[in-house]
């Protein structure tokens, strides 16, 4: 029976190689860098001044073909979020102009947004969108730094657990963003009205042009006007816009953590004493 | 149940009820004076874990209906609704689905154990076939729920699994359609999954109770597998069990909030938050990590039909594991050689999870091949070869004796391999 025992232990050992193996096989996704980010690990807040300049580049770069209509006017100066007061949320939202009605007369008119108003979309529908971009969707802004993730792969996937890790969606936006590349790798056609870009998940080309440049925003804050920077703060607004809630998650997770690791703790020594006199 | 208790009521209205409806013994005789063995392990715990985390679905389960709506049309607005703009709207949501995945962490260990301690063997069968029943109830219930906030893995995966019943001979294509409710995965679908989600949970809660109730008939089993002998080998539920599986469930819900509240989309597939568009296929269509083994499963065979029979049977072959396992001995703590085979088995489980989760080509698919017919191969072979091939451990005469053996030191080594905090 020992000889048995061994046995299968070593068939265990074999197909723990063997299964090994694949994970080498497999092609090569782009690689993702981690960046540093405000609101990451389990203290994270959002950085308000980040929020509002990632704000100003989508309202002058982005929305242009991007909708983000999950996302109101009155969460602009929602708690934990860019930090906006409420008269400056209705002056922003004041700037827009909104498709109402119908009214009494039986006829839609436009007016100025108010606080209540979505973003409003500068497509009509996902075809108008399309005619105007080559063929290609601009997806909506709202869900989109939970909607990218690269592939992590094993072990990475295990660690993720533990580091906390769940800011795939914005480091892969400032890869995205900052991965444009002027001249193609050999061997990768870039077919008319597409650009390489090196981070993209899907393929080698995309139909958005890179869409920042140098001082292309004007910061007013002191703030470095560069490519990168613009890509950080968009991102970082992007998970907010995805997100609205992550602060207080993370405020109310520590508590719970907090009151379950002290009751239980109690609960413990309340079982223990319990179990005193029971051998077990 | 009731039967183990020797509740005499005292007041005038505890009298007047227990002479109509004897409900208070019954509660005593099932959750306080309940015999139950001394020597349960941490891993004998789960049964309530899983109990607390049903119940933690339905409520927050019944509270986010409330704020859903399902539509095609409305769906998946509905849900950002409910995460943007309802109260604790994201608590709720986040604590719901990844209270799914905890389910299954749950479940499965809870499966694992019964397996160890042979606690499926004579004379509680029946209580791991109502087991069985009810992991099957709630994959239909996880899948169904996946596909409620209407994103694009929520419909690819509802194509994909619908599409299965297609393989049935002669009935399949009808089948598909009556499951539909038309002739694609569309709001009829979206409509009966919904109302059938919101079943189901109430009839795991109702089949749970007989599960409960037949163990209760039988008495627990217990890490040695050897029945308790005399009121030495067991303590009353309450308070001994009662504060111990009350700790068991704080520690769990410390690794639930750490999903819900710190990682919430970790378990998640970022897809889903795209909105279902059946014009655009996925690069790759994954289940929730909980189906992946079942998954590989299906796509090793590469047959339709047969992927789909290797599927199902891979959960039909647990409803005669009481009868497969051949061996007299219940406990693998006393199973030298079973021990190696449960061990491998669990790592054969999650290769083949592993696998679910990657492209069905190439090494992938031929390890698959190999693992699914291990999986059959645990079950129809050698643990009805084993029973007779091994040689078990001396038992020993009770619980009581086991437990001195252990405190004493020094007796039969590995009698107690399972991990025991004391």
């Amino acid at each position: 029976m020992k000889r048995m025992v061994g046995t299968v232990r070593t068939l265990a050992a074999v197909a723990g190689l063997v299964l090994a193996g694949p994970v080498l096989a497999a092609g090569e996704p782009p690689h993702i860098e981690k960046q540093q980010w405000s609101f990451s690990g389990p203290f994270g807040t959002y950085d308000p001044a980040q929020l509002q300049r990632g704000f100003k580049i989508y309202r002058e770069v982005c929305s242009g073909c991007h909708s983000m209509r999950f996302v109101a006017f009155r969460n602009l100066a929602q708690p934990g979020g860019p930090g906006f007061s409420e008269e400056e949320a209705k002056a922003i939202a004041a700037e827009y102009t909104v498709e109402d009605g119908p009214n009494d007369d039986g006829d839609m008119y436009e007016r100025p947004g108010i606080l209540a108003d979505h973003f409003p979309s500068p497509f009509p529908n996902e075809q108008a969108a399309r005619a105007a971009n080559g063929g290609a969707y601009p997806p909506d802004f709202s869900l989109l730094a939970k909607a990218r993730a690269a592939h992590r792969g094993f072990p990475n996937f295990v660690f993720d657990a533990f580091t906390q890790y769940q800011e795939q969606g914005p480091d892969y936006i400032y890869a995205l963003l900052t991965g444009y590349e002027e001249e193609a790798p050999e061997g990768v056609e870039v077919p008319v009205g597409q650009y390489y870009n090196h981070s993209f998940l899907a393929a080698n080309t995309l139909a958005m042009a890179p869409p920042l440049s140098e001082e292309l925003v004007e910061y007013t804050d002191g703030t470095p006007m560069t490519v990168d920077q613009y890509a950080r703060d968009v991102a970082a607004f992007m998970m907010w816009a995805a997100e609205p809630h992550l602060e207080d998650r993370k405020k109310i997770g520590f508590r719970v953590m907090a009151f379950l690791i002290i009751f239980g703790s109690l609960l413990y020594f309340t079982k223990q004493k319990i179990w005193r006199n029971v051998d077990h | 149940m009731a039967g183990h208790s020797n509740y005499v009521p005292q007041s005038a209205a505890a009298k007047w009820l227990e002479s109509r409806l004897p409900v208070i013994s019954l509660i005593r005789g099932s959750f306080v004076d309940f015999p139950t063995p001394k020597n349960l392990n941490y891993w004998w715990t789960f049964g309530g874990i899983l109990f607390f985390v049903l119940v933690a679905q339905l409520l927050t389960g019944i509270v986010l209906a409330m704020h859903y709506t399902a539509s095609t049309a409305a769906g998946f607005d509905s849900v950002e609704h409910i995460m943007r703009n309802v109260n604790f709207g994201w608590m709720l949501r986040y604590l719901h689905s990844n209270g799914a995945s905890m389910f299954f962490i749950a479940v499965y260990i809870h499966m694992f154990r019964g397996m160890y301690y042979g606690s499926y063997k004579a004379p509680r069968e029946i209580s791991w076939i109502l087991g069985v029943i009810i992991f099957l109830i709630m994959m239909a219930t996880a899948f169904m729920g996946y596909v409620l906030p209407w994103g694009q893995m929520s419909f690819w995966g509802a194509t994909v699994i619908t599409n299965l019943f297609s393989a049935i001979p002669l009935v399949g294509e009808e089948i598909r359609t009556f499951l539909w409710g038309g002739f694609s995965v569309d709001n009829p679908t979206l409509k009966r999954f919904f109302s059938l989600h919101y079943l189901l949970p109430f009839m795991i809660f109702g089949v749970a109770l007989l599960h409960v109730w037949a163990f209760h008939t039988s008495g627990n089993n217990n890490p040695t597998g050897v029945e308790p002998k005399s009121k030495q080998d067991t303590v009353p539920f309450h308070p001994y069990y009662t504060m111990k599986d009350l700790f068991a469930v704080i520690v769990f819900m410390i690794l639930f909030a750490w999903f819900a509240f710190y990682v919430p989309n970790y378990m998640g597939h970022p897809d889903n938050y795209i909105e279902a568009n059946p014009l655009v296929t996925p690069a790759h269509i994954v289940p929730e990590w909980y189906f992946l083994p079942f998954y590989a499963i299906l796509r090793a065979i590469p047959d339709k039909l047969g992927g789909v029979v290797a599927m199902f049977g891979s959960i039909a072959v647990l409803f005669v594991l009481p009868w497969l396992d051949t061996s007299k001995v219940r406990s693998g703590t006393f199973r030298p050689l079973f021990k190696q085979f449960f061990w491998i088995f669990g790592a054969v489980c999650v290769g083949l999870g592993y696998l679910g989760a990657q492209p069905a080509e190439g090494i992938y698919v031929i390890m698959a091949r190999i693992l699914t017919a291990y999986y059959f191969a645990h079950f129809l072979i050698i643990l009805p070869l084993l029973g007779f091939l091994e040689k078990p451990k001396p038992l020993p005469a009770s619980i009581s004796e086991a437990v001195l053996a252990k405190s004493g030191g020094g007796q039969p080594a590995g009698a107690v391999a399972a991990p025991d905090t004391k």
